[in-house]
């Protein structure tokens, strides 16, 4: 087992330090989503196509993320509530690097 | 009055799905939907993206599968309501629905299938203070006639194909287009990038980036809207302008459905898994829009679904007719169009 703790901020503000596997081939949109962070309908809208925008997350710690794709980039260029430290859950892979994470959901729109 | 056997709310991959399955069981179907075209999100949201989980299909295209299923259910003729969001639904006395739209047409039916997706797509508002108040006085989300801006002052937001192919149509036609991207780079197709820059050139477009309408002013109308422009100085720019479109795309909202008197868990309708049928005996919902323990969101899924919810239509409105299923390499397909596919009699013939 290969589990990095990640400390996830809900919509509502609520922090929770849940498990997410490395070695499952997920993302961070569907960690929020196996741990029902966030309603179902609200979050990973697209699936995970980096054209929905509904998984932005604020990034809070000094990770080193894998760098954006043009596709995440020109998605949060048309999103709102986009920060500096914006990105795409759908985007962020779990990989064993990313243990301690903290993000915070973005609002609905 | 629009009258129809089945009813589908939805016109994505599993609504069009269920016309041909409804069809081999003689029901005629009408589809709405919100959005201008079929398809649902694989037209809207991804239709060059392919899909790998489609049986008999290694890989196919979002927008392949949609016309392929457009085909495969041609002969049933479908009827459609398109652009147009279902409303309200009614019981009538004889037991069958009606559902009207928001732009009033009227739909009757005996079965009402709700294909629903996420829920019908709604333009995506900006975060602007007040910009409720100016919708249909000078703001709108998106462009129905175009011809209303002849002669006018237009500004659009947005940096994708919606908001660069309004540019380029309304230049020609507006007094003025101004076009403002908080980004300079444009994600849209190359062809109209393109288009824009050369009108840009000849000074047909304005183009104001990277920068940000923030706030909208006008007493009884927007007549103006004001601009901030980063840069090595930041700016803030008051622009006249008769008409603010903003275009930042759509999202799903599950929307008046969810006031049907319909059971909702997590944003969805909940089914039985026996004929996915609601808690109102005759409204089935199918695909995505459904919930039941178990429930995966996949297209083959939905189309799962959708047969299964036919053979329960039939039931419900022939209830005492005896029927099994046939199987199409048995049985063929036979059109309402009079069209006939089967498969070809082996030939009987001796040998010499």
């Amino acid at each position: 087992m290969s589990d990095v703790k990640i400390k996830i901020k809900d919509r509502e503000g609520i922090v929770h330090i849940v498990d997410a596997p490395t070695d499952m081939n997920m993302n961070l949109m569907e960690i929020v989503r196996s741990y029902e962070l966030a309603p179902e309908g609200t979050i990973g809208i697209c699936g995970g196509m980096a054209m929905c925008a509904s998984c932005q997350c604020y990034v809070e710690s000094n990770h080193q993320l894998p760098e954006m794709s043009d596709d995440e980039d020109a998605m949060l260029a048309e999103a709102f509530h986009v920060k500096d430290n914006s990105r795409l859950g759908c985007q962020i892979h779990i990989t064993e690097n990313l243990e301690g994470l903290e993000v915070a959901l973005a609002p609905e729109s | 009055m629009i009258k129809t056997d089945i009813l589908i709310i939805g016109a994505g991959p599993t609504g069009l799905f269920a016309v041909f399955e409804a069809g081999l069981l003689q029901l005629k179907c009408h589809l709405i939907d919100a959005l201008p075209q079929a398809g649902g999100q694989c037209s809207e949201i991804y239709p060059k993206k392919p899909i790998y989980d489609i049986p008999g299909f290694p890989e196919i295209l979002a927008g392949d599968l949609v016309n392929n299923l457009m085909e495969q259910i041609k002969a049933f003729q479908p009827g459609f309501t398109l652009g147009e969001r279902a409303n309200t639904i009614e019981k009538l006395e004889d037991g069958t629905f009606l559902v009207t739209t928001n732009k009033g047409t009227r739909h009757n039916a005996p079965i009402v299938a709700i294909a629903g997706g996420l829920g019908s797509f709604e333009p995506r508002k900006p975060l602007i203070d007040r910009i409720k108040d100016y919708e249909d006085k000078g703001v709108a989300y998106f462009i129905k006639d175009p011809v209303v801006y002849r002669n006018k002052k237009v500004l659009i937001a947005g940096g994708g194909d919606s908001a660069l192919d309004w540019s380029i149509f309304l230049a020609d036609l507006a007094s003025e287009v101004t076009l403002v991207h908080r980004r300079n780079e444009f994600r849209g197709a190359l062809d109209s990038v393109e288009k824009v820059q050369a009108l840009k050139n000849l000074g047909k477009i304005n183009l104001i980036t990277p920068a940000e309408v923030v706030g909208l002013k006008g007493s009884e109308k927007l007549e103006a809207v004001v601009i901030s422009k980063s840069g090595d100085q930041d700016e803030e720019i008051i622009k006249e302008i008769d008409d603010f479109i903003p275009l930042f795309g759509l999202s799903p909202k599950l929307g008046p459905i969810g006031d049907w008197g319909l059971e909702i868990e997590k944003n969805a309708i909940k089914v039985n898994t026996f004929d996915y049928q609601t808690n109102i005996p005759g409204i089935y919902a199918i695909g995505d829009v459904n919930t039941y323990p178990g429930k995966l969101k996949l297209i083959l899924c939905g189309f799962h679904e959708a047969t299964l919810m036919c053979q329960s239509a039939y039931q419900r409105i022939f209830p005492d007719k005896k029927y099994v299923m046939k199987y199409t390499t048995v049985g063929g397909v036979s059109g309402f169009d009079g069209s006939k596919k089967e498969a070809p009699k082996a030939v009987v013939k001796a040998i010499d």
